[in-house]
């Protein structure tokens, strides 16, 4: 067991608590022991930089400062989150602010990752491998990686940033055929979907069109927000555009407990708002 | 030659005579973004996912910046359809961040409070979100929602087409699947001053 601190972030205790629920059984079978970071605040999301530059960065550095005195390295499973939280320790490091350097003391001792890189690297994915029990053959799924783990790379530090390959690394590894597609790092729109869902389904859309123009019949996801715009809006963005579109949305989570052959999270699946149990049924897999 | 002269003079009447770096320095001096760089090559436009809701692209904000139009840009559409994607901040080839200058005029625009919830419902979301996490520490979605709906107005209009009955199904759905908490979460925040000081 490798222990780790666990930044959630607001909405796994909210609507993405089935991403929360199935991250933890995926991380135990691995060997993670995720410890949740004990009095985490918000990391200030979109808001917070819209609105007050100091408060953005203040709301991560409390955060990270609490996860260094604990010393484990951090995963965040929320996209955005883990974008707030590497530009706050950017700043940091760099000392742009020196009012929030003395006050919030960080000294880059520990690593943030995000929880899809933290769970694809070769040994991680060789440990996956060996524990698949039901391979996923039939779902040609793919990858949609959005934008917060990603961009910008001087700042998320990923590897590749205009062409992701890890969640399809990940869903082969799985038994399932990843389908190669132009759309990995589009955006959804994210928390537009509240105020401007007008601005978010005709994102939306076009991801649905090119991944069923592509014979997909799931996308897989690492974030909660791409989670939402994609999943609980379905049947409002079909009839906004006189369409009939049925194509569920997985958390790569989700995926992984599939593979293992892990009866609770069939049963969880149907709390996605796109019910996913028909195309299982059709591909045999349950 | 003469005639000439004089319509010309016309024509840049109402066009400003001094190029006005200030703002574009002030931005450089806050926030060390380096928008006199710009060459406009408009490749953050090109890359935008959002320009087909907006009034000024991403590379037209950039100019009225360099330009000096603080007004301009803090009273255009762009800056609150912008989603923060950073796909034109992470393709710019002279460094600027872009996304980071939509949030600076937001920011001011806020600050300035050129912007009301009322007429912009984008800032209207922002602004109980950012609230409900000064007073919390952590956001409840349910609250933001509510309050949103209320201090937006966007209510009336959800009521009138019918999606508020679609919200309030898809929020009973979320609480039979256990995705919807009644009741914030409760932090101790141990004397640090964040989540108290500004309200
Ligand atoms: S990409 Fe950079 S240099 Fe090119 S137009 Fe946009 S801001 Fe200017
Ligand atoms: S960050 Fe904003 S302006 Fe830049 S590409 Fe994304 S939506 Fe467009």
């Amino acid at each position: 067991m490798v222990d780790v601190t666990l930044y959630p972030g607001c909405s796994l205790e909210g609507t993405a608590q089935d991403y929360r629920d199935s991250l933890e059984i995926a991380c135990s079978r691995l060997g993670v022991n995720l410890i949740e970071l004990e009095n985490w605040i918000c990391c200030g999301a979109t808001a917070a930089h819209s609105l007050d530059e100091f408060l953005a960065l203040e709301f991560p550095a409390r955060n990270l400062v609490l996860a260094e005195k604990r010393g484990l390295d951090v995963v965040v499973p929320c996209a955005l989150c883990f974008n707030r939280l590497k530009t706050t320790e950017k700043h940091l490091l760099k000392n742009t602010h020196p009012e929030l350097t003395k006050k919030y003391p960080f000294k880059g001792t520990i690593k943030i990752h995000d929880l899809l890189a933290y769970l694809t690297t070769p040994d991680m994915l060789k440990g996956i491998s060996s524990l698949v029990k039901k391979p996923l053959e039939g779902l040609k799924l793919v990858s949609y990686y959005g934008c917060m783990v990603n961009r910008p790379p001087r700042i998320t530090d990923a590897q590749n940033h205009e062409n992701p390959t890890q969640m399809d690394r990940l869903v082969e590894t799985l038994g399932a055929t990843a389908i190669d597609w132009p759309f990995k790092t589009d955006c959804c729109g994210a928390s537009h979907v509240v105020a401007r869902p007008d601005l978010v389904f005709v994102l939306v859309k076009k991801l649905y069109d090119r991944a069923i123009a592509q014979e997909a019949n799931g996308i897989v996801v690492s974030c909660q927000m791409c989670h939402a715009n994609l999943d609980m809006y379905q049947d409002q963005i079909s009839e906004y555009f006189g369409e009939r579109y049925h194509i569920p949305v997985f958390y790569f989570t989700e995926l992984i407990n599939l593979a293992f052959g892990d009866e609770r999270q069939i049963g969880w699946l149907s709390r996605h708002v796109v019910d996913p149990l028909p195309t299982l049924r059709e591909c045999g897999l349950i | 030659m003469m005639a000439e002269y004089v319509q010309r003079q016309e024509v840049i009447q109402d066009v400003p005579r001094e190029i006005n770096f200030s703002l574009a320095e002030e931005i450089f001096r806050e926030t060390g973004n380096p928008v006199l760089s710009c060459f406009q090559c408009r490749k953050c436009t090109n890359g935008c996912p959002l320009t087909f809701a907006m009034d000024y692209y991403p590379d037209q904000i950039i100019r009225l910046i360099i330009l000096g139009q603080e007004e301009e840009a803090l009273r255009s559409r762009t800056i609150w359809v912008c989603s923060s994607c950073e796909t034109c901040t992470t393709r710019c080839p002279n460094g600027i961040d872009i996304a980071g200058v939509m949030d600076y005029l937001k920011q001011k625009a806020h600050k300035q409070a050129v912007v009301s919830h009322k007429d912009n419902w984008s800032y209207a979301f922002h602004r109980v979100f950012f609230e409900n996490m000064l007073k919390n520490g952590r956001v409840h979605e349910p609250k933001i929602l509510a309050d949103y709906l209320l201090r937006s107005g966007a209510w009336k209009q959800k009521l009138e087409s019918g999606s508020l009955w679609r919200d309030v199904k898809l929020g009973l759905f979320l609480l039979r699947n256990r995705r919807m908490r009644l009741f914030p979460s409760r932090v101790n925040i141990n004397g640090h001053t964040v989540g108290t000081e500004a309200h």
